[in-house]
């Protein structure tokens, strides 16, 4: 291979002044950090209401939350953060579509709210399949000891269908740090695009991008541990996950 | 707020849209979905093989692809398919490829991760008594595997293999970001050139939805009925 490798082109000054290319890199890095934690908390609040309704005997919130996650499940994520991001600003009140054009971070708020909702459908699909796995009788001891249908699903349901979830939240929480990478598309900076932005000044693409995988593979460790961690302590003994 | 659209713009460029853009997004999306298909077997195959090397670097490799974001692998094999073929072919200098082989390769080695552990997930549904009677029956474990396992692990998992075929049809709009002639690429062409963001989004964004929806309604069907055969 003729590719002339330059690995300490990571201590050289990035164009820009604010540092060495590795300096940029880890400003990425935090970036998709912020991005990926406030879409999970976007997409578990969203997810957690979706998912509870499409379990209810109410016919209209099995609609509501089927029309939720049918809407965002069958457009690609790129698609859909256009929309946030080119196409609401001009389909709102001339004033507020100029407030939303004018806001400063955009293409963050964009990227955050835009991956959250994307992936609240699935936190809301595998909510609902975990509150259906539970037993029937949960729901009927719940009503028995005279819990309302709110009580019910906040001390007996709910608590026990999040701890069966765990593994796949798991999996959903790492997809959306990953997904915060199509923001690039909106202009949005992190990781990936720092690793472009380093090949585009330095011409060493390989080292960028090697640089990047590096560090996404970091954060995957980091989470799968302290998930692992924190399933053990929340396994119910003698219940499931709890061995 | 629909008074200044100009659902013209729409019509007028729907040939291209469709000829172009959507030729080019369906063949990537078949052409990725067959490849990643074969090559996600051979990986669970590896990976169930009892060879314990052969099984580590399988599994390395799925849990590395599935790790990082599809963006970055994009932008990885984009400047890395030319090294590549370079190398195969021994050629003095990185060869040129085109926009379409680039994004093929890397959809297909992608892909392969996740078809692999449906595919593995497959091959382990099926019960320990069907490879042993094959084994009974003299065949060898090429034989076992095309003859007995596989089909059966295919049909079982169709579903999801297919499924998983309209994430990726929904992924493919990630070529965007190498500027390639896509559907979503090529509406955006148009948008840009004809300062109409609003129309072609919004168009853009009802046909994944439609053609999803439709696919997946498909799917499901397609699942009642192999659910009663068995």
């Amino acid at each position: 291979m003729n590719y002339n490798w330059n690995w300490s082109i990571f201590f050289e000054p990035a164009p820009g002044g604010t540092g060495t290319y590795f300096d940029m890199l880890l400003s990425g890095l935090w970036l998709t950090i912020q991005t990926g934690i406030f879409a999970w908390i976007i997409a578990l609040i969203f997810g957690s209401i979706v998912g509870v309704l499409r379990t209810l005997p109410s016919k209209t919130a099995y609609w509501i939350g089927f029309a939720w996650v049918e809407f965002f499940r069958n457009m690609p994520l790129l698609v859909q953060l256009f929309l946030w991001f080119f196409v609401l600003p001009e389909l709102l009140p001339r004033s507020w579509g100029l407030w939303l054009k004018q806001m400063p971070n955009a293409p963050f708020y964009t990227a955050a709210i835009g991956v959250g909702l994307f992936m609240s459908a699935r936190v809301a699909v595998q909510l609902a399949a975990g509150i259906a796995s539970l037993p029937r009788g949960q729901k009927q001891a719940a009503t028995a000891l005279g819990l309302t249908t709110f009580q019910g699903y906040r001390y007996v349901l709910l608590p026990i269908a999040f701890r069966i979830i765990m593994p796949p939240l798991t999996s959903e929480f790492l997809n959306t740090i990953k997904n915060t990478a199509v923001a690039i598309t909106i202009g949005l900076i992190e990781l990936t695009g720092q690793a472009r932005s380093m090949q585009e000044f330095s011409f060493q693409v390989f080292e960028a991008f090697t640089a990047a995988t590096v560090m996404y593979l970091l954060i995957n460790i980091v989470v799968v541990t302290g998930m692992r961690f924190l399933e053990r302590s929340l396994a119910i003994p003698g219940y499931i996950t709890g061995k | 707020m629909f008074a200044s659209f100009d659902f013209d713009v729409i019509r007028r460029s729907l040939g291209y849209l469709f000829l172009d853009g959507m030729a080019f997004t369906l063949t990537l999306t078949a052409l990725s979905a067959l490849g990643g298909i074969i090559f996600g077997t051979l990986i669970a195959l590896m990976r169930l093989s009892g060879f314990k090397v052969l099984g580590r670097i399988a599994g390395l490799y799925v849990d590395f692809m599935r790790s990082l974001p599809l963006v970055l692998v994009i932008f990885w094999f984009y400047f890395l398919v030319p090294y590549l073929g370079q190398w195969l072919t021994g050629a003095s200098r990185p060869i040129s490829v085109g926009a379409f082989t680039s994004a093929l390769v890397t959809f297909i080695m992608f892909e392969a991760a996740y078809f692999s552990e449906i595919m593995r997930a497959g091959i382990q549904s099926i019960s320990k008594g069907q490879p042993a009677a094959a084994n009974a029956l003299g065949m060898t474990y090429a034989q076992t595997m095309r003859y007995v396992v596989l089909p059966q692990a295919f049909r079982n998992m169709l579903p999801v293999l297919l499924t998983q075929t309209i994430v990726l049809f929904q992924d493919t709009s990630l070529v965007y970001v190498l500027s390639m002639p896509d559907f979503l690429g090529a509406a955006s062409k148009v948008a840009q050139r004809d300062g109409r963001l609003v129309e072609m989004y919004l168009f853009a964004a009802v046909v994944y939805f439609t053609i999803s929806c439709v696919a997946s309604f498909g799917v499901r069907r397609l699942q009642a009925r192999i659910s009663i055969v068995r």
